[in-house]
């Protein structure tokens, strides 16, 4: 197998409970390097939790998370970071107040030392973002530039700029074009394609058909709180995948 | 619209930044020039400039606490209290006869352990605003300050303690006259505000405290434990307090039940004048040192004027509004809608 098939991550029937109610039940799913994989499902079928499972927000009931083959447990968001998985947050998770690079490099900046005391490397943020969001093709007038006077396609660049800054094997969106204008969908979508070609493994949260078929290689459909079809994307068609959310085969 | 109109809108938008951030110091320079010319003998007079800095000592250093606490998009209205309860302890630790530099550590540390109460309340019984723990803070600490003192007066403090509030720098050897000192607490308030500016600048902690005004939730998500930070950020106010307290001690020579009182209305409106904004993430260190002359200024230029001080209240207040009313419309043009 080339590396691009690589194995990156995999969750093993995994389940969750709140109290008495079941959010996942005996749920699996795999991601290879330089896919894309759709995750779709009603509302309250179970997408998010799953993915705040694999992300270590939430400790599964039972179940197993492999990275790269080998079996974690997560005990915070961070343990997941440094095992290369990231989230790109529905509301952004940016800071408006910061800018660009300082968002790209909140809680990991770069720092240099003064005698015993460490400095923000400010130099060293607007090299690294640049050369960064140069690798992406992302256009902003500066790294300097207040995330608060972007647009939301823009900022929704900058988001995933900031997840794939260190190194990321696996990419979570959570529905990354729900906010956007429609002349910015196209540029987001973009970004994730080129983000495939770099061999990331991406999961995509959406319900918007034509951002799964546009970007995705694969589509999984959740259905209170189950695995409930799977199929390649190329094997499938629109009104199917649409049927899947409504808990039709 | 032609392109004259063009290039004149564009030379207003790239100046809406630089107005953003030094603006504050216009006012302030304005306030300055206009005294001059009211009081021209007075008002820019060694006596009078330095009289200011004495006045303004202990509140620029609550001051500087509250906009750290205002950045991270909370509130401690406990600092007036703060400092009233660290100053009681200093004076029953110095009439215990303590020696000075047990007496000095006193309020410091006083002050370190009132501000870890606030974070901690505020953080581990995650009351639901800062407002509220604060609030009762406010209370607590200054009843229990009237406590431990009987609620009276505790006066007489060696040399050694009042250095900070009282102290003078002799600059008769740079050929000034005896009367032109400089006041030990001008040169702390410096070192303080510089410390800090390079605090919330340049450290990865100063940081995060914006970022946590700007978006707590990113924070979270960047791996910021926001909780930690917040009980820092706390337990440094308290600590300015304490330093307030010290200030305070040198400055009246004696431990009293209503000092402070109040005070946390001036730190407040000190760095809302400042141009830290109430939803957090926005202001700097600089805009609050500004706040503070800005409201020590006015205070002694309408004093030297004789005006009253109901007057003062009146402008005081006057003044919040409106540089609360310029930080809306600077919103309004700087933000992306």
């Amino acid at each position: 197998m080339s590396s691009i098939n690589q194995l990156l991550l995999e969750a093993k029937s995994v389940t969750k409970y709140f109290g008495t109610i079941t959010a996942l039940e005996n749920v699996n799913l795999k991601i290879h390097a330089g896919e894309c994989l759709g995750v779709v499902g009603d509302n309250g079928a179970g997408k998010t939790t799953l993915m705040k499972v694999l992300s270590g927000l939430y400790k599964p009931s039972s179940g197993s998370l492999y990275f790269d083959g080998k079996k974690e447990i997560l005990e915070s968001p961070k343990d997941s970071q440094e095992l290369g998985l990231e989230m790109v947050y529905q509301d952004l998770a940016l800071a408006g107040n910061l800018p660009i690079g300082e968002n790209i490099f909140l809680g990991r900046e770069p720092t240099k030392n003064l005698g015993f005391i460490k400095l923000l490397d400010f130099k060293k943020i607007k090299e690294l973002t640049d050369a960064h969001l140069g690798k992406l093709k992302i256009n902003v007038k500066s790294a300097d530039q207040k995330v608060e006077e972007l647009s939301g396609g823009q900022r929704q660049a900058v988001a995933i700029a900031r997840s794939t800054a260190f190194n990321a094997k696996v990419v979570i969106m959570d529905e990354p074009t729900a906010a956007l204008a429609i002349k910015e969908v196209g540029k987001v979508l973009d970004l994730i394609n080129s983000l495939k070609k770099t061999g990331v493994g991406v999961i995509v949260i959406s319900h918007r058909m034509d951002d799964i078929f546009a970007v995705c290689d694969r589509v999984m459909a959740l259905f209170q709180g189950t695995n409930f079809a799977e199929s390649e994307l190329s094997k499938t068609s629109r009104d199917e995948v649409i049927g899947w959310i409504m808990g039709k085969k | 619209m032609d392109n004259k109109d063009q290039e004149k809108d564009s030379l207003y938008l790239k100046l809406i930044p630089y107005f953003d951030r030094y603006g504050i110091l216009l006012l302030l320079l304005i306030m300055i020039v206009v005294m001059h010319f009211l009081q021209p003998d007075v008002f820019l007079s060694w006596r009078n400039v330095t009289n200011v800095f004495k006045q303004i000592s202990w509140q620029s250093m609550l001051a500087l606490g509250v906009f750290m606490v205002i950045v991270t998009a909370g509130i401690d209205l406990s600092v007036g209290s703060i400092m009233m309860l660290s100053l009681m302890i200093l004076a029953i630790v110095a009439k215990a006869g303590a020696p000075w530099f047990v007496v000095a550590m006193t309020p410091l540390i006083a002050g370190l352990i009132c501000g870890l109460i606030n974070g901690l309340g505020i953080t581990i019984l995650r009351m639901p605003h800062p407002f509220i723990m604060t609030l009762g803070t406010l209370y607590i600490f200054r009843g229990t300050g009237n406590l431990i003192s009987g609620g009276t007066p505790i006066s007489g403090f060696t040399d050694e303690v009042r250095y900070l509030g009282h102290g003078r720098i002799d600059l008769t050897w740079l050929g000034l006259e005896k009367s032109q000192y400089l006041p030990v607490s001008l040169v702390l308030i410096a070192i303080v505000y510089i410390i800090f500016w390079v605090f919330m600048n340049h450290t990865r902690t100063g940081k995060w405290i914006y970022a946590i005004g700007g978006n707590p939730s990113a924070a979270r998500a960047s791996g910021v434990n926001v909780n930690k930070i917040l009980v820092i950020v706390y337990s440094l106010c308290g600590f300015l307090s304490g330093i307030g307290a010290l200030i305070l001690a040198g400055r009246t020579d004696s431990g009293y039940p209503n000092a402070g009182l109040q005070s946390e209305l001036d730190a407040i409106a000190a760095c809302i004048i400042g141009g830290a904004s109430f939803f957090g993430g926005r202001g700097t260190v600089l805009g609050v040192f500004a706040g503070v002359m800005i409201m020590g200024i006015l205070r002694n230029g309408l004093n030297l004027m004789d005006v009253s001080s109901f007057w003062q209240q009146v402008l005081i207040g006057s003044i919040i509004v409106l540089a609360v009313y310029i930080d809306v419309l600077r919103r309004d043009l700087g933000t992306r809608k």
